[in-house]
């Protein structure tokens, strides 16, 4: 019987491979860059799309909206099932967990005019009206919001129902507004608003940046406004659960289901989207890398058969089958793959950590990663060493003795 | 008693416009515990005969009786097989593995003739005794001599108790000294009633045959 067990075929291919350790070293290289090469580019999408997620979550975590919910009338309308009561930011600031809140409404101003002149010129181009946005004096608190210059209305404007009116920053330079201390005035159809202050940026509501924004009180003092049209809640992180929970039974304690809260999410679902999105375009850069590899092993490993080609003569002389052959070389080119993921693997891993120490980020490089990879340079050991080991048995053992030794 | 080789008719042609008869139809009987030189000019169809006999090569007619068993029509693991456990092999290049020890190298024959794990160390080792290397055992081919290079390659052919033990110009790289050597060695393992099969185009060497065979052109005739 001439059988190889598995052993004894470890032990020939391991006497393969170590026997020329300066050739070992130059056909693990290719591997090691390649899977180095993948093991980084994920790693540092990982880690990428986690320092991404984590600045996106720092706003996403922590703001809510309650807005009342709505119902479908038979006309096809949705109509609102609920209001929200004008004192929401009151009810909702005792509550845990919520640091600011404000009302907000859109404004039917009636396709008033609006304009930073009283006369009105006939030959001047007609503009779209900036939108008009009343809201509630926590305002700025509540969307993480700056004013540019001037103020925002307090309590006391809201009470009164006084005419003042803060201007988005586009809507600012849409109306040739650019200062406050000079008390601007704009007008909504008929009446003058003075400009009290100017909205330089916000992190919510982006497109109160455009708008004309007044108290609640003067909205509903000149236009009639009816109803607020939603909450904007800042809260503490990790609180939107119970925010959830709490805020409709605080606004509505005899409805809460009429009112809806759209509080974040706790899972890092915003960071797996967004670490998918860089994943597909490093993973192709790690493909070209590994491909690189694989055929230096190919290259390598052929080399080795054409050197060994009286070695390979010897052995089928000996009695060794053409399978016996191909399995030392495959199992060779194997576990030269292995070498070389694993040490690969390792020293992507250390990129990884060692560019993020540097840039003080924080390293995600998964598991599975790691060690998958490790193994990948094991499968592309087994790939590239196909062909070269299926042409060592191809040989005929009278050509390969010729070959020398 | 079944004679080791016995060929009827065997007859090797490469294919080509016209093709090359390299060994004409030859007939030939070896019987167990001869020692047979078969001589000749190179080129004359000795290393196609020794291939022919050794299994590595298939013969395009005739028949090959190896120990009394059919060796044509055979499946290649089969013919691998009696390769591994009937013939042992000595080159005239040695065919040592330089970074293998004396001992790993004699194992390796071993391995592929499926002997036991147990078995293979001390068979090797015995062989090595046998051939006077048994104190080189951890040398590496390259520090040995010409000489106990061969010799370590005798030990790898017979350490796996083969039928026949073919050599092809087994003393071509050796000075006269370390032929005798190998020479010696090769009447010490006929006394013990191994069979030899001995390609050589030196006289000397294959004055120490019992039987003799020359082959020129592919025509193999009876010397003694």
């Amino acid at each position: 019987m001439s059988s190889l067990s598995a052993r004894d075929l470890l032990v020939e291919a391991s006497h393969g491979i170590g026997s020329r350790p300066g050739r070992l070293v130059l056909t693990i290289l290719g591997t090691v860059l390649g899977i180095a090469a993948v093991v980084v580019t994920l790693g540092m999408a990982q880690t990428g799309a986690g320092q991404i997620a984590k600045q996106f979550d720092a706003v996403a975590a922590t703001q809510a909206v309650a807005q009342p919910a709505t119902t479908q009338t038979m006309g096809g309308d949705t109509r609102a099932r609920t209001t929200l009561p004008w004192n929401s930011p009151d009810r909702v600031l005792r509550l845990n967990g919520i640091e600011a809140a404000a009302l907000l409404a859109d404004v039917d101003v009636a396709g008033a005019r609006i304009s930073a002149v009283p006369v009105v010129d006939p030959t001047a181009p007609q503009l779209a009206a900036p939108a008009v946005v009343a809201a509630s004096s926590g305002l700025l608190d509540a969307v993480r919001g700056t004013l540019s210059t001037g103020r925002l209305f307090d309590a006391g404007h809201d009470a009164r129902g006084d005419r003042v009116v803060v201007l988005g920053a586009g809507a600012a330079e849409r109306l040739g507004v650019n200062r406050v201390d000079s008390q601007p005035s704009i007008f909504i159809g008929e009446r003058a608003y003075t400009v009290i202050g100017i909205l330089g940026d916000t992190a919510r509501r982006r497109d109160l940046l455009d708008a004309v924004i007044l108290p609640l009180g003067t909205a509903r003092a000149d236009f009639g406004l009816a109803a607020p049209g939603e909450l904007q809640m800042r809260i503490d992180v990790g609180a939107g659960s119970l925010v959830s929970e709490q805020v409709p039974i605080a606004l509505s304690p005899n409805t809460p289901e009429n009112v809806e809260v759209s509080a974040p999410p706790t899972g890092g679902e915003l960071a797996r989207n967004v670490r998918g999105d860089i994943n597909v375009v490093f993973l192709a850069l790690g493909a070209v890398a590994l491909i690189v590899g694989g055929l230096g092993i190919a290259n390598v490993t052929l080399l080795s058969v054409m050197e060994r080609v009286g070695e390979i003569g010897l052995r089928r002389a000996l009695g060794a089958t053409r399978a016996q052959v191909a399995a030392q070389f495959i199992v060779e080119s194997v576990v030269v793959g292995l070498l070389g993921g694993l040490i690969g693997s390792a020293l992507g891993v250390f990129v990884v950590v060692g560019v993020s120490a540097w840039q003080d980020w924080t390293p995600i490089v998964d598991l599975p990663l790691a060690f998958g990879s490790a193994l990948l340079g094991g499968v592309i050991g087994l790939l590239a060493g196909a062909y070269p080991a299926i042409k060592a048995a191809s040989l005929e053992p009278v050509t390969a003795l010729r070959g020398g030794l | 008693m079944t004679p080791v080789i016995e060929l009827r008719g065997l007859t090797r042609e490469f294919p080509g416009t016209p093709p090359v008869v390299a060994l004409h139809p030859t007939d030939l009987v070896v019987e167990r515990g001869d020692y047979l030189s078969i001589v000749g000019p190179s080129g004359s169809g000795k290393s196609t005969l020794l291939n022919l006999l050794g299994l590595l090569d298939r013969p395009t007619g005739g028949e090959y009786l190896l120990d009394g068993e059919p060796s044509l029509g055979i499946s290649e693991t089969r013919r691998t097989q009696l390769r591994a456990g009937r013939i042992g092999f000595v080159f005239q290049a040695f065919h040592l593995l330089p970074h293998r020890t004396v001992l790993e190298n004699v194992v390796l024959a071993t391995i592929y003739a499926g002997i036991d794990r147990a078995e293979r160390v001390p068979r090797a080792v015995a062989a090595l005794e046998r051939v006077h290397l048994g104190h080189r055992l951890s040398f590496r081919p390259p520090t040995l001599s010409g000489g106990e290079r061969q010799r370590v390659a005798v030990a790898r052919a017979v350490a796996t108790s083969p039928r026949l033990l073919l050599a092809d110009e087994p003393t071509g790289n050796l000075d006269s000294v370390t032929s005798g050597e190998v020479l010696d060695l090769f009447d010490e393992l006929h006394a013990d009633g191994l069979t030899l099969a001995v390609i050589t185009h030196d006289e000397h060497v294959a004055a120490r045959a019992h039987r003799q065979v020359r082959i020129s052109d592919g025509v193999l005739e009876v010397v003694r």
